[in-house]
């Protein structure tokens, strides 16, 4: 080729690149102005997703998360009020974080969600000690955070915060209700003991059950409470203890591989026919360990959730929805996930109707979320304590009995938000040391 | 006031148990002078493998009594595989080097194998309860104890025993014994202490998974159930002495018996209790009860 024609070439296909490629550039640039409206919201999820704590818990609500924001990305799949696609027309974005690792780990994770991945919101956090480590966090970054299981009364009741938020009543709820249905369904109650993890979930889920207990059965005693170490796996000696105990009743906040395992090894010793053992966290072990729960033993869900919930159309739904996904029906922590997910959406989508039809900003949606009530497949929840921060639930406790050879739940009674949840202002321990007085 | 006889069965049934998970971690220290931190994890291997192995044999429908025999199976599977597997193919590599490298090799070690465990098996529990409801209950001071108890007692005596005539009364026992007191001069004889190395390595590996294995059917089978028994099982060895097998089995005696009274008499210490004792014995003998001052060699 000739010098001159090469240079020719060489000019227009300069000329003909930076053309296009501005053409491109300004196309894209139009079209990513027009579609902010359809930004994705991005929402960090943390939840366990390896150790114990995942196949009883962090499963279940990573796979509830997955259920429902497919169908709200869908829009129209969801049933009223939550029909609108994803979060007021804009598609949510998922990104799971494991759990896993121990509190200093997980407050790192935090910020790196935050700062590195930019999410919008954070939902997440099933362990007590995390959920206790993670909001001052929140609130120094200025990050929506909502906490979705986490059982500690504590949160709300020693720290106030702007961003944080939980979804879900705390154990409080579940142990006072406890009391309540074993007070009603044994009357004659002499002796309780305890079998519960060595750790803030398990000696709170003891204090407020014990705390309860002495002011529904006055005179009752304390035989034993065994606290063996998260993990612990082996219950020889405890179970012994609680068997020479001759307690009526015996209360359990166990959980996952220590819940199994201490099924496994309490059953064939006949712990479960000499008192009635009361498992808080029940539900999620229900299931799997269908055959090896002796009849009457009674069993909670940490709310109205998987077998305790109400027959309306959201819960028609979702069940239907999850059981088609993963063959097998959503237990608690799926639940208590939706809930936190659709809180966000009520809240979000009310900010935005107020905001005349424009994407709320983040202090918008933190006024709706605050005293908020809306529905769920688990009935409705409200946002009434901690300040509008903290959700109040009914509860509901069932005991086990075998029907030809599957386990069902008889004698389930509910019990209102009210009965079971310490009125705003007053600390849960408090609460029950007064005798459960509805005023200050 | 807490039958006594209570306290003593509990104190026993809890020592079988901890002398099986710390037997092996023992012999390794004592013949190899690794203290191998994926001990937990070959104890969780030994657990699954048992998980999988008892489930296969009973979806074909076997005799139940066999999944005993599987259990056992279970473990000397993952001792073959896994003892050979991690002696030639990472620790030879730094034999002579460091003691410290290769007690952080051993660590890593534990931490692949963890995920490693989650990537076969997955993250949900696995259930073999049938070999742990074959024999029923008996009854032992007025309380109720599952038949299978004994056989944790029985496996941990045959194991203590076993393992005691073999370095006392063979020959390639008091070999091993020679490797244990000092390898250069065993070297210097004439002894083959790389084959010793790995066949030790191996009987130790069998041995954690011998631990998962048998206390798979009381538990259910979860990612991490290998962790605390590190603790636990070094607690135990460090009592009796690194090295010693008396050692390994006394301590198990000792912690087993102080917390089973702290559970029964004293709840709020237990989880403080083994600590406790291994605190109090290397205040008084800091080598551990079996283990005598070592001249330490330049």
């Amino acid at each position: 080729m000739k010098k001159k024609q090469k240079y020719f070439i060489e000019k227009f296909t300069t000329i003909f690149l930076v053309t296009f490629l501005s053409i491109v550039f300004v196309t894209g640039w139009t079209l990513s102005a027009a579609a902010a409206d359809e930004k994705p919201i991005k929402i960090g999820v943390v939840t366990f997703l390896s150790g114990g704590a995942a196949g009883p818990f962090g499963v279940p609500a990573r796979n509830g998360a997955e259920v429902l924001t497919e169908a709200l990305n869908a829009g129209g799949k969801v049933p009223a009020p939550y029909a609108t696609k994803g979060f007021g027309g804009a598609p949510i974005e998922l990104v799971f974080l494991d759990e896993a690792g121990g509190v200093t780990k997980q407050v790192t994770e935090f910020r790196n969600l935050v700062q590195r991945q930019n999410v919008d919101l954070v939902i997440g956090y099933i362990s007590s000690g995390d959920a206790i480590a993670i909001p001052p966090v929140a609130e120094e970054l200025k990050k929506l955070t909502v906490i979705f299981d986490a059982g500690t009364p504590r949160i709300f009741e020693d720290g106030s915060y702007k961003y944080v938020f939980r979804t879900g009543a705390h154990a409080t709820m579940d142990n006072v209700g406890a009391a309540l249905y074993v007070t009603e369904n044994s009357p004659k109650i002499k002796k309780i003991a305890g079998i519960n993890q060595n750790y803030a979930w398990g000696q709170d889920s003891w204090n407020d059950f014990e705390g309860a207990m002495k002011a529904f059965n006055p005179g009752v005693e304390v035989a034993v409470s065994q606290m063996p170490k998260l993990f612990a796996g082996q219950y020889g000696a405890e179970i012994s203890s609680l068997l020479s105990s001759k307690a009526e009743v015996v209360h359990s906040s166990f959980w996952g591989g220590d819940l199994e395992a201490f099924v496994l090894q309490a059953g064939p010793r006949g712990l479960f026919n000499k008192s009635t053992v009361v498992l808080t966290a029940g539900e999620t072990a229900m299931f799997r360990l269908a055959s090896q729960i002796p009849d009457g033993t009674v069993i909670g869900g940490r709310g109205p959730h998987g077998v305790f919930a109400p027959d309306n159309e959201l819960n028609r739904w979702f069940r239907n929805a999850y059981n088609e996904r993963y063959a097998l029906f959503p237990t608690y922590p799926a639940y208590k996930m939706v809930q936190a997910i659709l809180g966000v959406k009520a809240a979000y989508e009310k900010a935005q109707a107020a905001n005349g039809d424009k994407a709320p900003d983040q202090d918008q949606v933190i006024a709706a979320l605050e005293n908020l009530t809306y529905d769920t497949p688990s009935g409705k929840v409200e946002m009434s304590l901690g300040k509008g921060h903290q959700a109040v639930q009914g509860t509901a406790y069932g005991t086990v009995k075998h029907v030809k050879g599957q386990l069902t739940l008889t004698k389930i009674k509910h019990y209102p938000a009210d009965k079971v949840n310490p009125p705003e202002g007053v600390k849960s321990e408090e609460w029950i040391k007064s005798g459960f007085k509805k005023t200050k | 006031m807490m039958d006594l006889l209570t306290v003593l069965i509990d104190g026993i049934l809890y020592s079988s148990w901890l002398f099986i998970i710390a037997v092996g971690l023992t012999l390794i220290y004592g013949v190899m002078k690794i203290l191998n931190m994926a001990h937990g994890s070959l104890y969780a291997l030994g657990a699954y493998a048992a998980a999988s192995l008892v489930g296969f044999w009973l979806n074909h429908g076997y005799a139940p009594l066999g999944s005993y025999g599987m259990l056992a199976l279970a473990a000397v599977m993952v001792g073959l595989v896994m003892g050979p597997l991690i002696e030639r193919g990472l620790f030879r590599f730094f034999y002579g080097k460091d003691e410290i490298l290769l007690l952080i090799v051993t660590f890593a070690l534990f931490l692949i194998l963890e995920d490693a465990i989650k990537l076969i098996w997955g993250v949900d529990p696995y259930f073999v309860s049938e070999p742990y409801g074959l024999l029923g209950t008996l009854e032992l001071g007025g309380l109720n104890y599952p038949g299978y108890s004994l056989i944790m007692v029985g496996v941990s005596i045959a194991t203590g025993i076993g393992l005691l005539w073999v370095l006392q009364y063979t020959r390639q026992g008091k070999l091993l014994l020679a490797v244990i007191h000092d390898r250069e001069v065993s070297l210097a004889m004439g002894i083959n202490v790389d084959r010793f190395y790995l066949i030790t390595f191996t009987v130790g590996a069998m041995l954690a998974a011998v631990g998962g294995a048998f206390t798979a059917p009381t538990v259910s089978v979860v990612p991490g159930m290998g962790v605390e028994v590190i603790v636990l099982a070094f607690a135990v060895v460090v009592i009796g002495g690194l090295g010693s097998l008396q050692g390994a089995a006394l301590g198990a005696l000792i912690v087993g018996l102080v917390r089973s009274a702290a559970v029964h008499y004293l709840p709020e210490i237990e989880l403080f209790s083994i600590y406790l004792v291994m605190a109090l014995v290397l205040l008084l003998k800091p080598q551990g009860l079996f283990s005598s001052v070592e001249a330490r060699k330049i």
